[in-house]
């Protein structure tokens, strides 16, 4: 038998025992995840600067943040988020329990990529734990010292029968993607999304998929553009361009053109100083498949800003490239790299049919003091997520939900998101033997009678849809009643 | 004309329909709120004009009772629309969303908005009802739609085609009929969402075509939903939900109570008011009554007769057939293994298996053997045997002490897990389900001061002051949200 149907297996057998079910565990396995990144915190920053040459503060901000006020948040909400949910009733249901209750699903697959190879993978397990699922964990082999780092502590601090890393390269993915799980969760590209997508129809196991696609950015003329670039620079040049909602590509109006990167060009000098493959805050392309890949990019390209690289370093200067058209390569793939591009257009309209006339991508980003211009981007074009004026920053608000549309994914995640994304929502109708008498009125044989009462007592809605509302009337008539009956009394009182 | 009757140029015209909504949408026209408005009101006059249509389309595809056409087709349907005009435009309005101190300047909400072209399949076996009422939450959310009925029921699918055009606007919405070929050739297209009801089978299928363009599906599927009766009950109460239940549409709803389990004592006094039930209910030749359905079709009633055929069990009840009429009695089968033909496939007729159990552990068990089903019923007056229930079985819904009503509450998602589907709707839910929840943060260009913390050169004090700006607080700490 292979060693990961046994995984599988064995996990499913320890979930149906039911071990997860009370929320004092779930909370213990979060409160043990926790102490794994703190106590660990410099072996992770460590195995981060292997993979990705990633700053250690960097790693702090961009990952262990985000773990930790997931994990903070899930413990303290998750008496809430898993207590049974009411909703509303019709008069049939006027006497019964009607509620929504969250139940974990089994045994989820979360699939992590290689970016921000903790985050991705540990925020979605502290909701899979949350929810009181069993996980197997599969991080990317391409930030090899992070999976093997992720393989060796986890089980020294989770619960390993309900919980488990397993680690490989393609051959051990899709002999994961043959069993059967309750939900998967991948992070990566829409490529190889597809084919999780496929795997999970033979089972019928629902997905949550977060893919990439080219983030837009566009900053209209009407904005302060200093304050723009900065923003845009920090956003697009952290861990060197590889992130999800970096913004991929500029659109804006060729009179600003030159403005911008030379504002760019001011930040990078602040940021990494003269030069960056020198300054401790500049990351490395994760591998030479991926920088060639990225290099390539800039071959029609004219360069405005940068271009160096030193391929026995992964490394590649922040470079902005200028007077891109549509038809280049680098417009037709996702980049994650630290190459941007500025395409020009001739104002907001374009800009929009030039969004459109594309796949959806996984964030979207508009720079302008204008309301309707950004009024207009929200309301016609369609995206994952959007920040206004800045960048990456919707990611950071967990009370906002995660995820891409079309082509960039589906399902989301973040706080109770998650939760809910790895819980079934199970509709309970809890009815007792009373009150039969109502029940007679759906029973056949059929009488006019009994269909005129069915169907009143079915009813959600109390007003007749062509606008007179008979409780309203009825409510109105007795407040007028209650009304002169004050009034006689007062007067009666009076007179006395 | 190809060999199956169908016209060909049926599967040309699919990518001119797919065209003309793919402009409507991207035109913007179903956006404002009083275009979705006008075509959920168009659709209530649909059922108004046309209620007589409506019933004898039913009872043409399956000899639906008025009564049960009027309650499962017309009225749940109606109500639906009623329920989404009154909340849709709260449902538009944007949620905003609580935000941590690094972000207390900016404004976070969540918009809805429209997918696109959704694609939505329907059953035969509610015709009416499984394509609207999904169609009600695609036309609230901003959709444009195509609605592929179902062929087997035939006369539905005609009066559809006729009057869907007929009231809703042609631009934004369309019928396309067709077999499994057709609905292969539509499938090859690019959807925004695809919405099905239907079996595990099929299913497959479409979450497979679906991977090709990664479009999200919604799967409302079948199972064998197991109906427990256990501990101190109101037999005669019971029996009649249990029998009201599980013959409704001649046993064909996805959500009929499949099989029982209980003990021996139960079953045996729990027979005698089932039988009383079905007399008073069908009268004592229930082949004469006007108030029971019949099977779709002759396909359909083979496949029950050979279930009941090869089944091992005792028949207590019933038992009677008519090929010509499609007819088959209300029947009791009892002594039934788990090995029986009736316990291999969802039954989907008028056959109620009952199987004994020792103990409610027993069935607890049993059940949790088997796929997730769409529906989970405990019939019992101890709340302790409801509880235990619930709390140790999964099911997409579960309802105690009555069969299939759960799922007309607009207020409760109706859905599958597991084998029984995935995604959910019924009001606000259909909403969601057709919506794409987008997450938005208006930035203030102030405090770009605050935003020098996060730029490189990293260093450790700026950490620490980012650290504590963006911190989840602990609940209930009465902290000072002062920067």
């Amino acid at each position: 038998v292979e060693m990961e149907k046994q995984v599988v297996d064995g996990l499913r057998e320890v979930f149906q025992s039911g071990r997860s079910r009370p929320l004092q565990y779930r909370k213990q396995q979060l409160g043990a995840l926790h102490r794994l990144i703190t106590e660990h915190q410099e072996d992770i920053e460590q195995a981060l600067k292997q993979d990705l040459n990633r700053n250690t503060y960097n790693t702090s901000l961009f990952e262990l943040i985000s773990i930790e006020n997931d994990i903070k948040l899930a413990e303290s909400e998750m008496a809430d988020w898993a207590a049974p949910r009411p909703v509303k009733k019709n008069l049939n249901s006027a006497l019964d329990d009607v509620y929504i209750k969250p139940e974990p699903l089994g045994v989820v697959l979360i699939i992590g990529t290689w970016n921000y190879p903790w985050a991705m993978i540990l925020q979605p397990l502290v909701g899979a734990i949350a929810a009181g699922n069993a996980a197997v964990l599969k991080p990317s082999e391409l930030s090899e010292h992070s999976a093997r780092l992720m393989k060796e502590l986890l089980p020294l601090y989770l619960d390993k029968e309900m919980y488990q890393v397993v680690t490989g390269g393609v051959p051990e993915t899709q002999e994961l993607l043959r069993q059967r799980f309750d939900h998967i969760f991948y992070t990566g590209s829409s490529a190889v999304g597809k084919l999780v997508m496929e795997a999970a129809a033979r089972h019928l196991t629902p997905v949550t998929l977060e893919l990439g696609g080219k983030s837009p950015c566009y900053v209209d003329k009407n904005c302060d553009i200093a304050v723009a670039c900065r923003r845009i620079t920090w956003g697009k040049f952290a861990n060197c361009g590889q992130t999800c909602i970096a913004p991929d590509y500029i659109l804006c109006e060729p009179s600003i053109q030159d403005r911008i990167v030379e504002e760019i060009q001011k930040t990078l000098l602040e940021f990494y100083q003269t030069d960056p493959k020198s300054s401790p805050d500049y990351c490395r392309i994760i591998n030479t498949r991926h920088f060639d890949r990225v290099l390539a990019l800039m071959n029609e390209c004219t360069i405005a800003l940068g271009g160096e690289s030193d391929r026995s370093q992964c490394y590649i200067a922040p470079t902005v490239l200028k007077d891109v058209l549509p038809h280049f390569k680098i417009m037709q793939e996702e980049i994650f790299g630290p190459l941007l591009p500025i395409v020009t257009v001739n104002g907001l309209s374009e800009a929009i049919q030039f969004i459109n006339a594309r796949e959806k991508p996984l964030a979207l980003y508009v720079f302008s003091s204008d309301k309707t211009v950004i009024k207009r981007m929200l309301a016609e074009t369609s995206s994952g997520g959007v920040t206004v004026n800045d960048v990456l920053m919707h990611y950071t608000v967990d009370t906002l939900p995660f995820g891409g549309v079309g082509n960039s994914g589906m399902g989301r995640y973040h706080g109770k998101h998650t939760f809910d994304q790895l819980s079934h929502h199970r509709a309970c109708l809890i009815k007792s033997f009373a009150m039969e008498g109502l029940n007679d009125a759906r029973y056949p044989p059929l009488t006019a009678a009994r269909l005129r009462k069915a169907k009143f007592f079915m009813q959600h809605r109390l007003c007749s849809c062509s606008g007179i509302c008979v409780w309203a009337v009825i409510a109105n008539l007795l407040a007028i009643g209650l009304l002169v009956a004050l009034i006689v009394v007062l007067n009666v009182n009076i007179l006395v | 004309l190809n060999g199956r009757g169908f016209v060909v140029w049926e599967l040309f015209a699919i990518c001119e329909v797919l065209e003309r909504l793919r402009g409507a949408f991207r035109s913007g026209v179903t956006l404002p709120v009083h275009f979705r408005l006008t075509q959920l009101e168009a659709m209530m006059s649909l059922f108004e004009d046309n209620e007589t249509q409506i019933i004898e389309a039913m009872h043409e595809d399956l000899a639906k009772p008025k009564f049960e056409a009027v309650l499962s087709e017309i009225e749940i349907v109606v109500n639906d629309i009623c329920y989404a005009i009154s909340n849709l435009q709260s449902w538009m309005q944007p949620t905003y969303v609580a935000t941590n101190l690094a972000t207390k300047l900016d404004d976070c909400f969540v918009r809805r908005e429209p997918l696109g072209v959704v694609l939505i399949i329907g059953a035969w076996n509610y015709p009416l009802h499984l394509i609207l009422l999904p169609l009600i939450g695609a036309i609230a959310a901003g959709n444009c739609a195509i609605l592929k009925p179902s062929e087997i029921s035939r006369a539905t699918e005609k009066l559809l085609a006729e009057l869907i055009p007929k009231y809703l606007s042609q631009e934004c919405y369309a019928v396309i009929r067709g077999g499994a070929e057709e609905t292969k050739t539509l499938l090859e297209n690019r959807f925004d969402h695809i919405f099905y009801t239907g079996s595990q089978s099929v299913a497959r299928c479409i979450l497979l075509a679906a991977a090709v363009h990664l479009t999200p599906v919604t799967l409302e599927l079948g199972g064998k939903c197991p109906c427990l009766i256990y501990g101190r009950l109101d037999m005669k109460a019971a029996a009649k939900r249990l029998v009201w239940a599980k013959f409704f549409n001649a046993g064909q709803s996805c959500v009929a109570p499949d099989y029982v389990l209980c003990t021996a004592e139960t079953r045996d006094a729990l027979l005698p008011f089932i039988k009383e039930t079905l007399e008073s209910f069908y009268g004592s030749d229930p082949q004469q009554s006007p108030d029971l359905g019949r099977i779709v079709t002759d396909r359909h009633w083979d496949r029950l007769l050979e279930l009941l055929k090869k089944s091992e069990g005792k028949i207590v009840i019933g038992g009677e057939s008519d090929k010509k009429t499609k007819y088959i009695a209300p029947t009791v089968v009892v002594d039934v293994m788990e090995s029986d033909a009736l316990m291999q496939e969802e039954i989907f007729g008028p056959i109620l298996p009952i199987l004994t159990i020792k103990s409610l552990d027993e069935a607890i068990y049993f059940v949790n053997e088997r796929e997730k089903p769409l529906a989970l019923y405990a019939f019992s007056d101890e709340s302790q045997v409801v509880n235990t229930v619930l709390e140790r079985t999964c099911s997409g819904g579960f309802c105690s002490n009555d069969g299939i009503v759960h799922m007309s509450l607009p207020g409760l998602p109706f859905g599958g897990v597991g084998a029984s589907g995935m995604g959910n709707y019924h009001g606000r839910w259909g909403f969601e389900t057709f919506s794409h929840k987008r997450g938005c943060m208006m930035r203030s260009w102030l405090l770009e001061r605050v935003n020098v913390l996060r730029y490189p050169p990293y260093n450790e004090s700026n950490l620490s002051w980012l650290r504590w700006a963006t911190t989840a607080k602990k609940k209930g700490w009465a902290g000072c949200s002062v920067m």
